[in-house]
């Protein structure tokens, strides 16, 4: 455009752009070329993935300059072993007949199946379960058949088990061609000297496959569920993995059977697997910190923050969820740090001590609201007492030296509860009220 | 390595994390457990290497030049927590980046073990450590979520001022193979513990390959990093402790009152 301006030449006029916009919308609706547009819309409106016949193609076909007849003649095929003659349509450009072979000889492939002479058997061939003859009617067999077992199995004159032909005729080719061979390491890397025939692992294949084929829907959910089970045990047991040393083997020998033996042995399976897992958790409660420190030992390299984690795991493992919640709240109201900043030995060390004092605590906190309100129903000579409500009017008291209300017990729980319970909760409250009077009183002579 | 036996493993393992005991010599702190001290250097192969580090990134806006595409510089690295030089224990890092990026996985194979490019987005790297094969032989992973824009949104962006993450953490090796430990013996980006008592390596030949300067002392970027200092988070955490071992203190004693009243209320409320 600049170009122009500079040359003087006049601009093109302002009609170009438009039509320019106009052509592609009309391309795009009128996409059919040469099909009608009833026909286009059959293929779904859109233009096929694949190029289709251009439609130029269709509608001008130049006369080619060669003269093209079609003729019926004989031809023969080099496939076939008699000298039959058939006969067909043959495409003949400018009366010259086409040359070659028929087009589909050469596809004819057969297997070639090993040949020994009567010399090479006696010496290599020979087997207790197997005569000659037997030998060589399975390799005429083999050869008539192209080495399609289940029928040759299906024609052998005595009854053998497919697996025993096969296994007779491999070893037979492995033999022969050991023989044959120039040196040993010539052959070294033929598949049948490097991976030879294994009858018994073929056998067990099968019946394997036939066992997980025909599993009913509800043997394989039980499948699943135990494949679930076990893997979740097998993770449990990564921790414990320094005292639980001895059972691994033998719980992990019994695994693989599970794919084999489904009917009987799941149900006996699953019951054995869970019976040393038992045991694990309970020794886990007892051996406590030394297997944490075993397990983590136990790995070439790791983080202090993952040492941490684990160890803080392990410590709060006889917690629930809910006193875990706390310990961080307290952590929180405290102005420390959920995860250290500074990682080192000694401050991971510190925080550990850190929370399971904080555990302490908490712990002995319900210690004293139980006594308390066990004192307390105590000196009514009731039975009834209402644990949630009574020991946060306690504890709210005396908690306020350091944390606010944080420390009480249930305290989100307490500060949820209380708009609720106004209205019950006050009618019924008034009976222990006395009794609370004499805790207090001594609470805050302690203070 | 051959397994002293379990219980007395048990007994030294009370001591070792209830208390700091082995430390660097960087750190001075009051260290009154030197008994213990005593008692676990007389263990054999009871030696633990840690390799203080930090991880994270740095990210310059681009200001003027920034684009729709690449808005920030930003580099990721890993570095010695005191600067020192790491390569003695640190072979390569490989930095796993988001799949939009060219070759989205960047070998590093020479300290300083950073990687710096361009772009606008914040993803999580995966950064491998992988040690020299006398050090160990399983390399180790970290998480690291890239930060490009400051925490608060109402601090404008400046192209002066980066965006600093980092992450301090120890690489923990609880039983060092004799050629890792004769190594690093000495080495200031090594927390070897005082070894036991008869135990010496010789001091090892100058690594030819350490002749360029692997440490980041004097990275451009130092001004930024952070100084990790435990001393502070160790003083904190004292002063928690205290308060909490107080509490429990008193609750204890508030324990014993109740039971004494119980006791005493008990023969009355026979029924």
């Amino acid at each position: 455009m600049d170009a122009k301006d500079i040359l003087g030449l006049p601009k093109t006029p302002l009609s170009v752009p438009p039509e320019k916009k106009s052509q592609p919308k009309k391309d795009s609706q009128r996409k059919p070329d040469g099909i009608s547009r009833e026909v286009y819309a059959l293929t779904g409106g859109l233009a096929p993935l694949m190029p289709s016949i251009d439609s130029s193609y269709l509608k001008k076909r130049p006369p080619s300059d060669e003269k093209i007849t079609w003729q019926w003649l004989p031809f023969t095929n080099s496939a076939r072993k008699d000298t039959l003659q058939l006969y067909h349509w043959v495409r003949v450009v400018n009366g010259v007949p086409p040359t070659g072979d028929y087009s589909f000889a050469k596809y004819n492939k057969s297997i070639e199946v090993t040949k020994y002479t009567d010399e090479e058997y006696a010496k290599h061939l020979t087997d207790p379960s197997w005569t000659k003859q037997e030998t060589d009617q399975l390799f005429d067999l083999c050869e008539q058949f192209d080495l399609r077992f289940v029928i040759i199995a299906d024609r052998f004159p005595s009854s053998r088990t497919m697996e025993e032909l096969k296994d007779r005729y491999y070893s037979v080719c492995r033999s022969i061609l050991l023989a044959r061979a120039s040196s040993p390491a010539d052959v070294s890397g033929h598949p049948l000297v490097k991976e030879n025939y294994n009858a018994s692992q073929e056998k067990e294949r099968k019946r394997a496959l036939s066992m997980v084929l025909s599993q009913t829907k509800q043997q394989e959910k039980k499948d699943a569920e135990v494949l679930a089970e076990a893997k979740k045990i097998a993770e449990s047991r990564m921790a414990a993995k320094g005292v639980e040393e001895s059972v691994m083997p033998a719980t992990e020998n019994e695994f693989p059977e599970t794919t084999i033996d489904h009917n009987d042995t799941l149900v006996s399976l699953s019951n054995v697997r869970l019976a040393p897992v038992a045991a694990p958790p309970s020794t886990l409660v007892i051996a406590d910190t030394s297997s944490t420190l075993a397990s983590l030992r136990m790995l070439p390299v790791y983080l202090r923050t993952y040492a941490l984690e684990q160890m803080v795991q392990q410590a709060s493992s006889s917690a629930g969820l809910r006193t875990i919640k706390r310990v961080e709240q307290t952590l929180q109201d405290l102005g420390i740090n959920l995860k250290p900043r500074v990682p080192t030995k000694a401050v991971c060390a510190e925080h550990l001590e850190l929370r399971k004092e904080i555990l302490t605590l908490l712990n002995l906190q319900k210690q004293l609201q139980y006594k308390e309100a066990e004192g307390s129903s105590l000196r009514e000579g009731t039975t009834y007492s209402e644990m949630p409500g009574t020991p946060k009017r306690q504890v709210r008291d005396h908690d306020r030296t350091f944390i606010p209300d944080a420390m009480s017990f249930g305290g989100e729980r307490g500060g949820r509860k209380d708009p609720k319970r106004k209205g019950p909760g006050r009618v019924s409250e008034t009976p222990s009220s006395p009794a609370n009077k004499r805790p207090r009183k001594m609470k805050a002579s302690d203070l | 390595m051959t397994n002293s036996s379990s219980p007395k493993k048990n007994e030294q393992d009370q001591p070792e994390t209830s208390g700091p005991v082995l430390k660097s010599l960087k750190t001075k702190l009051s260290k009154p457990e030197d008994a213990e001290k005593k008692i676990l250097s007389k263990k054999f192969k009871d030696v633990e290497i840690s390799v203080p580090i930090v991880y994270g990134n740095i990210a310059f806006w681009l200001g003027k030049k920034a684009n729709e595409y690449q808005s920030h510089k930003w580099t990721v690295y890993v570095r010695g927590a005191t600067n020192e030089d790491t390569r003695r224990v640190i072979k390569k890092v490989v930095f796993q980046l988001h799949s939009s990026f060219n070759n989205p996985t960047r070998v590093v194979e020479s300290p300083p073990f950073e990687l710096s490019e361009q772009g606008w987005g914040e993803f999580e790297i995966a950064i491998t450590l992988h040690f020299h094969s006398d050090v160990c032989e399983k390399p180790l992973s970290l998480y690291h979520q890239l930060k490009l824009y400051p925490e608060d949104e109402s601090t404008s962006l400046s192209i002066k001022k980066p965006v600093v993450v980092e992450s301090y953490d120890e690489i923990v090796f609880p039983e060092p193979s004799e050629s890792f430990l004769a190594r690093v013996q000495n080495h200031p980006a090594v927390n070897v513990p005082r070894l036991p008592v008869g135990l010496t390596f010789p001091t090892p030949v100058e690594d030819p390959s350490e002749r360029k300067r692997g440490d980041t002392k004097d990275h451009p970027l130092s001004q930024w990093f952070t100084n990790f200092s435990e001393a502070d988070e160790l003083l904190q955490l004292a002063a928690a402790r205290q308060q909490v071992q107080t509490h429990i203190a008193k609750l204890r004693r508030q324990i014993t009152v109740i039971e004494g009243q119980q006791q005493q209320l008990k023969p009355s409320s026979d029924q």
